[in-house]
């Protein structure tokens, strides 16, 4: 990747080596066709071929997926309302993989983060204003997955311990410690199921207009939005992606690589304790023991796939509520085990991958 | 010492072309040419020393000797014969085994486990046969393993001879042994000499990489210098035999460090050096590791339009040099001085505030980003500065502009501004780094290898660029590995050698004189001179 563009290159063992390879660019649309349609495609045909051998029709299921999801009323509030926890989701992961740390635990830093809104929020009413108690049941919750990526920023900040590992055995610790912290701590007296107080309808995040869609979808594409501009427009987010990109590099140019590192943990973790707050605050009213829908690594291969584009991440994570939800009623409605959504989307992010690597492997050639 | 004169005469390695021919072989890396056009022969009964500094080819003529890389040009004969060493079972195969520099074993096994490591997998260790081998060995080259040792546990030079013994169970032909006395101590070195001469005269053939210039002479029966990817001379067993230590050293030292026959002839600079005194540093010490060398004492001055030359072995201590200069690595003790004001504590961002440069000679690793648009790498070292920033917020067009002024001033060859750095050659992105570092109001610009890696033309007008810095009166060290570099331009050289600086001397034009008087201080000889046993 050294010498590839350079034809006018003075370096005359570079300009040897450019010739070899004749430049044959493709265009534009035969790459979006290798990498998003084309896959999307195939995956569709192949789970079509799975229902086909299961006896359902499959474009029944499309039908039924399809109507569900974006055609019916509902199903598009319910749609647009699962999207604001993976926006949130989005933002978190954004921020770390661009700026080259893999905060692997989300889910531990959502859960926590959902556990500490849902329990002090329903306390705060009557107390703070309205507004005041969903203030501070975001902060609250930010604070909270911050904290829980403390050990892991710490470790790979000042010892270089691989992030990967510490954050997914942290993000085990959090959801068992926030199921335990339902079940001890919090723990709503009134219930005979262990699970937390339950804050009013009237107090959780307004709804928009005349449907039933949270306004966190409006606090997730803002977050997103901003995220991307932090780090694609400002100095804090340059700098913070030129560590991802070469720390070397950045100690070279005089930057605190430990510190920005903590930096990125903190933000990090902050945004997936706010999604956590954000399905509380705005939908669930509560948190249930053992309840864990492991949004985070769900959004991960999203935010791949959109190459760390926040709008790219917005129009990826709005297909996959979508998908979620329609898929859901299409497989009760046809017999099909519910599972089978799984199937949907891991054959579409099998296709997505083999049309990266069929596009890497065409662009290696055309060198 | 008395064992290089005990050459095996009876194996006769001077006829044929030896066990393993090198033909004209070439291999090249984007932007470099690390071996060019070299013939060898090593013969069987010899220790055939490759001699050469960091970068002048070695390790990749190991590497296409023990199959990890193919030539691009040229052949490797086996016993007179055309072969291919297309993988490193190959090269086993053909009877080369390589000691690396760095332990090849698995440091949680056992040491017989290591032994067999790469026999057959359906085959139980043959722990009898190995031991009663080990016994042979043991009587023949003093080689003495504990077999159920644990690897990790050993030192490096019981660890060395494992490595050894596997390859003489496998019955190898040749042995290659690369930097192979870099992690001993000064015995084990003297040892595993005598153990190669040893090795030799059972008939194998031993290749012995070294920079270092005594064992070179010490352990070898033949010694080939490297330059630049290039054979610069051979001295052959008849002709070491009849030279004593001191003439050997003299000989090597105008081999690695003379002007070679045809170099373009550069005028040595009109100094331009005025009075005020614009660095100074003072009994500056870091601390070094297993991988880093320390400091230690380095005291320097330089005044502003001159050219302080750092020349010296790649790897003794001027990359670490640099980095305490421009504030990236911390300091053990001493004190800094720009301008005469102390920045012993300034950041590498109030130092580059403050005028000090510093051009790292890790282009693509350290001192860009590759993935970065070029525009993006002209202001790495500003983010966050006005006009580039303001409030925190970037301004686009404004870097764009920076860019483009840049690449037309510095003539970058590139498709435009927005394209990715890394895709430069590494002359282009020399001159981005250098329109970089001399952005604003530069006092004083370090250079570490600026020209390391350049085509021709490129290091002409690099060379041209530093000499203009100094007339204009910046104050200029310059870091190189290359002694015609360091004579054609500084007014005067330091030489360092081991963190140290065994010297400074005035460029006073003596030519010849003077480069071997520093090529003698690179080697560390100066001191060392009468060590030799």
């Amino acid at each position: 990747m050294v010498d590839d563009v350079n034809p006018s290159s003075v370096d005359p063992e570079a300009n040897a080596a450019d010739s070899a390879g004749v430049v044959t660019e493709r265009s534009a649309f035969q790459r979006v066709l290798t990498v998003t349609v084309g896959p999307i495609v195939a995956a569709f045909l192949l789970s079509a071929i799975i229902l086909m051998l299961v006896g359902v029709n499959p474009l029944t299921y499309y039908g039924y997926i399809l109507e569900r999801s974006l055609f019916s009323g509902l199903g598009l509030e319910q749609t647009a309302t699962r999207m604001a926890p993976l926006l949130f989701l989005v933002a978190s992961l954004i921020i770390a993989f661009r700026a080259g740390i893999w905060n692997l635990g989300t889910d531990g830093q959502f859960l926590l983060g959902a556990v500490i809104s849902a329990a002090t929020a329903p306390l705060l009413v009557g107390v703070l204003p309205g507004w005041a108690v969903l203030v501070v049941g975001f902060a609250l919750a930010a604070l909270v997955g911050a904290v829980w990526s403390i050990i892991p920023a710490l470790l790979k900040a000042y010892q270089g311990v691989n992030e990967i590992i510490t954050t997914l055995m942290m993000s085990f610790l959090g959801v068992l410690l926030a199921s335990t912290l339902v079940k001890l701590v919090f723990r709503d007296p009134t219930t005979t199921v262990p699970q937390t107080r339950t804050l009013p309808v009237a107090d959780r995040l307004p709804r928009l207009f005349e449907t039933s869609i949270s306004s966190g979808l409006i606090w997730g594409l803002i977050a997103v939005v901003l995220v991307h501009l932090m780090m694609t427009r400002t100095s804090f987010g340059l700098r913070l992606r030129m560590v991802g990109a070469n720390p070397a590099a950045a100690t070279h140019a005089g930057l605190s690589v430990p510190l920005l590192t903590l930096a990125t943990f903190g933000l990090s973790a902050g945004f997936a304790g706010l999604a956590g707050a954000s399905e509380i605050l705005g939908v669930a009213g509560n948190v249930r023991a053992n309840w864990n829908p492991a949004y985070g690594l769900m959004v991960i291969p999203l935010v791949f796939l959109a190459r760390f584009h926040g709008i790219g991440a917005i129009v990826l994570v709005f297909f996959y509520s979508a998908l979620m939800i329609g898929s859901e009623s299409a497989a009760r409605r046809l017999g099909v085990p519910q599972d089978f959504t799984l199937v949907l989307v891991a054959s579409l992010l099998i296709c997505l991958g083999l049309g990266e690597y069929i596009d890497q492997h065409k662009r290696k050639k055309e060198r | 010492m008395a064992l290089a004169t005990e050459n095996p005469t009876n194996l006769s390695p001077e006829t044929g072309t030896g066990v393993i021919g090198v033909h004209g072989v070439t291999k090249r890396f984007p932007g470099v040419i690390a071996v060019n056009n070299v013939s060898l022969a090593f013969h069987p009964g010899e220790v055939h020393v490759l001699l050469g500094e960091n970068g002048a080819g070695k390790s990749t003529l190991v590497g296409i000797l023990s199959g990890l890389q193919e030539p691009d040009e040229g052949y490797l004969t086996l016993n007179g014969e055309k072969t291919r060493l297309a993988s490193p079972s190959a090269s086993l195969d053909a009877g080369i085994s390589t000691v690396f520099q760095h332990s090849m074993l698995v440091p949680t096994l056992t040491v017989l486990e290591n032994l067999t490591l790469g026999a057959p997998w359906y085959e139980r260790p043959p722990r009898a046969r190995i031991a009663a081998r080990m016994e042979e060995l043991k009587r023949e080259f003093a080689l003495s393993l504990p077999l159920d040792a644990i690897t990790g546990e050993l030192s490096l030079g019981q660890q060395q001879q494992i490595e050894i013994a596997r390859a003489l169970l496998r019955d190898s032909k040749v042995l290659i042994l690369d930097e192979a006395t870099s992690m001993l101590t000064p015995q084990g070195a003297q040892e595993l000499g005598q153990r190669m001469q040893q090795l030799v005269k059972s008939g194998l053939a031993v290749i012995f990489i070294t920079h270092k210039l005594a064992e070179a002479y010490r352990y070898g029966n033949r010694i080939s210098v490297l330059k630049q990817g290039a054979l610069a001379g051979e001295l052959g067993p008849e002709e070491l035999k009849s030279m004593n230590e001191e003439q050997a050293v003299e000989e090597i030292v105008r081999l690695m460090f003379g002007r070679e026959a045809g170099a373009t002839s550069t005028e040595h600079r009109a100094s331009s050096a005025r009075e005020e005194t614009v660095l100074k540093v003072e009994n500056l010490s870091t601390q070094g590791d297993a991988d880093v060398i320390g400091l230690q004492d380095i005291s320097l001055s330089l005044r502003a339009g001159e050219i302080l030359g750092v020349a010296g072995i790649d790897g003794n201590g001027q990359k670490q040099l640099a980095e305490a200069l421009a504030g990236q690595r911390p300091l053990a003790s001493g004190r800094v001085e720009l301008d005469a004001e102390d920045i012993t504590r300034a950041s590498v961002a109030q130092r580059r505030l403050k005028g000090l440069r510093y051009l790292t000679d890790d282009r693509l690793e350290e001192g860009s980003v590759a993935a970065f648009p070029i525009s993006e790498n002209t202001v790495l070292k500003d983010i966050g500065q006005p006009p580039f920033w303001i409030n925190g917020i970037e301004r686009p067009s404004l870097i764009a502009r920076h860019a483009r002024d840049l690449i037309t001033k510095f003539s970058v060859r590139t498709p435009g501004e927005t394209t990715p750095i890394g895709r430069l050659s590494g002359g282009n992105i020399q001159k981005v780094l250098l329109g970089r570092e001399l952005s604003g109001e530069a006092r004083v610009v370090v250079f570490n290898k600026p020209t390391y890696g350049l085509d021709l033309q490129n290091i002409d007008t690099s060379r041209q660029r530093i000499a203009d810095i100094a007339g204009r009166g910046m104050g200029v060290v310059l870091i190189s590995t290359d002694l015609d570099e360091l004579m054609a331009l500084s007014d005067r050289i330091a030489v360092m050698e081991g963190g140290r600086i065994r010297g400074v001397v005035e460029n006073d034009g003596t030519g010849e004189a003077l480069r071997l008087r520093i090529g003698r201080m690179m080697a560390g000889e100066e001191e060392n001179r009468q060590a030799t046993e």
